[in-house]
């Protein structure tokens, strides 16, 4: 038998070895990306469009519209969360049977398979509003994949501020409104704040979601064109867009460029930066938000 | 059960069950009163019958052992428990009852604030944490709202403090700080009645000192009522205290009263620290 020392030690010992695979796991695969692809970026490729056929195109095309479309995305899905994240916390009567239905449908809402809410998107919004593959139905179908992460994301940050809070706004007379538009939800500025980049991230790499409903073609657009409602402009969300995740996907499954495997890994490459990006850019943001909040104006 | 008023004559030794100091109107004037109070937590009844009045000005202790109702009371007393709780029975305030459905309670509020047994300083800058509310409720004149800063800041004991650093968040001050901020927040409302729940036990003596000096000082413009689980702190600070047990008042006298003579044997076991 182990005496408490020895066996407090294996313990030890045993965690250690699982938290350090997880690690391990992590930096192997993100390594073997970045390495694969990262010589392969340049400025070039990063700024020309794709070709379909020849060697030496890029993902700028791409790459820009997996940002305006995370964008667009947020402009439609923040507002309803907030307001459905605050409503959920602050308002609701908790033990209501209608907000336990409300909870029950955002975790299912949660769990679908991103590639079942594409088909949905595809069949609702691209076939039956004629919308086509476009910007927008994209966006609405990333919006019904965002939605009840991001709410719970809301709804979490406004659980972490003290209750002491909204007593202390009451017992001052303000109302609840009163309470939760200027102390409460300047409190929780922060870790929402934190969710929507988190969030964000997993948006940018979406990609099954979007190929029946943005798109898996990225035609060329006209930088200089910046009137949303011309076709060729980057700004137009009737457009078909492919994003960097579907042109990951696309390139593997059926690219017949002769450089195929070297746009896929610098693709890659690229993306795995980005949500690193968003990442490290939310702890950033937080502190910072946190700091300002808590400390001299 | 024998409920025990004021100058009947007691001929036996036995002690009454009950003893409720009943202030008369002609001589005190009274802040505020409660009649046939009740509280329950869905089925479970946590306050009966409460009969206190508050005279104006004066310091009341509500003092008792956990779970005896005295914040359960305090609470009620503006409608702070309305989302958890069914509260029973008037409460009257410049001849309103305030328990009544159609008060504007955030209207009520600024007559009756409220300090916690935490600190509870917004996030936001010490004067931000005085004015939000005063802006709020529709003043915007800098000048006026700089001078109820200072005048608070000083009633609460806490100006000297900082003065220099009115713009410096608020959740940097210490907690014996915070918690005079907090009263300072309260009081820059101008209420009539001031609410404490055991709003020193949370901070260490020094602190807890200060607090009650503050409190000394604001009886002059202020009624308050005050929960604390100290005994010296009530017998020092208030001028009335409350018994409270399982629920109900059992004694309610001027404070020498219920530390030096209290009438029921409950009171005697509690002050004499003998159970709670």
């Amino acid at each position: 038998m182990l005496n408490p020392k020895q066996s407090d030690k294996l313990a030890s010992i045993i965690l250690y070895t699982i938290a350090g695979l997880v690690i391990l796991i992590l930096a192997a695969l993100v390594g073997y990306i970045l390495v694969q692809g990262v010589p392969h970026l340049s400025w070039h490729f990063l700024t020309s469009s794709s070709s379909a056929f020849t060697a030496g195109g890029g993902i700028g095309v791409q790459l820009f519209n997996s940002f305006y479309l995370l964008i667009i995305t947020m402009l439609i899905s923040f507002p309803i969360a907030l307001g459905a994240g605050v409503y959920l916390h602050e308002y609701a009567n908790q033990k209501s049977r209608l907000i336990q239905l409300i909870r029950t449908a955002i975790e299912i809402l949660s769990s679908l398979p991103s590639v079942v809410v594409g088909l949905f998107g595809f069949l609702l919004f691209v076939v039956q509003f004629k919308l086509g593959f476009s910007i927008l139905s994209g966006a609405i179908a990333l919006t019904f994949f965002n939605l009840p992460l991001l709410t719970r994301s809301v709804e979490e940050s406004l659980r972490s501020i003290p209750d002491l809070q909204r007593e202390a706004g009451a017992a001052l007379g303000l109302s609840r409104w009163e309470t939760v538009g200027h102390i409460i939800l300047p409190a929780a500025v922060p870790s929402i704040v934190t969710g929507v980049v988190l969030s964000a991230g997993r948006v940018f790499g979406e990609a099954a979601a979007l190929i029946y409903t943005a798109g898996q073609s990225a035609p060329a657009l006209d930088f200089g064109d910046w009137n949303p409602f011309n076709t060729a402009s980057p700004l137009n969300i009737m457009r078909p867009a492919e994003t960097l995740a579907v042109h990951i996907w696309k390139v593997n499954s059926e690219g017949i460029m002769p450089d195929a495997a070297a746009v896929s890994a610098g693709a890659s490459a690229v993306l795995i930066i980005a949500v690193l990006l968003f990442n490290f850019f939310a702890r950033f943001l937080s502190n910072v938000l946190y700091k300002r909040l808590t400390a001299t104006k | 059960m024998a409920a025990g008023t004021q100058g009947s004559l007691n001929l036996t030794n036995e002690q009454p069950d009950r003893h409720i100091y009943h202030m008369d109107e002609d001589k005190h004037e009274i802040a505020l009163s409660t009649k046939n109070l009740e509280v329950y937590y869905g089925d479970h009844l946590a306050l009966q019958d409460a009969d206190l009045s508050f005279e104006r000005f004066k310091i009341t202790s509500l003092i008792g052992a956990s779970g005896s109702g005295k914040s359960t009371f305090l609470r009620s007393l503006n409608r702070m428990n309305d989302d958890v709780a069914t509260v029973k029975g008037n409460i009257m305030y410049r001849g309103l009852d305030i328990n009544s459905q159609d008060i504007d309670v955030y209207e009520m509020r600024k007559h009756i604030g409220m300090v916690f047994q935490r600190p509870n300083p917004f996030a936001k800058s010490i004067s931000d944490n005085i004015t939000f509310a005063l802006k709020q409720h529709g003043e915007h004149d800098k000048a006026k709202l700089a001078e109820i800063v200072e005048t608070s800041l000083k009633q609460a004991a806490l100006w000297d403090e900082v003065k220099d650093d009115l713009k410096k968040s608020a959740l940097s001050l210490s907690g014996g700080q915070q918690q005079r901020l907090v009263i300072a927040r309260a009081i820059a409302m101008q209420p009539d009645i001031l609410l404490l729940d055991e709003p020193a036990s949370a901070l260490d003596p020094i602190s807890s000192a200060k607090i009650e000096d503050t409190l000394m000082e604001l009886k002059k413009r202020f009624t308050i009522i005050i929960v604390t689980h100290n005994m010296q702190q009530a017998s020092r600070v208030s001028d009335y205290t409350a018994f409270f047990h399982t629920g109900q008042v059992l004694e309610y006298d001027l404070t020498r009263k219920i530390f030096t003579r209290p009438k029921v044997q409950m009171t005697i076991d509690y002050v004499n620290g003998n159970f709670g």
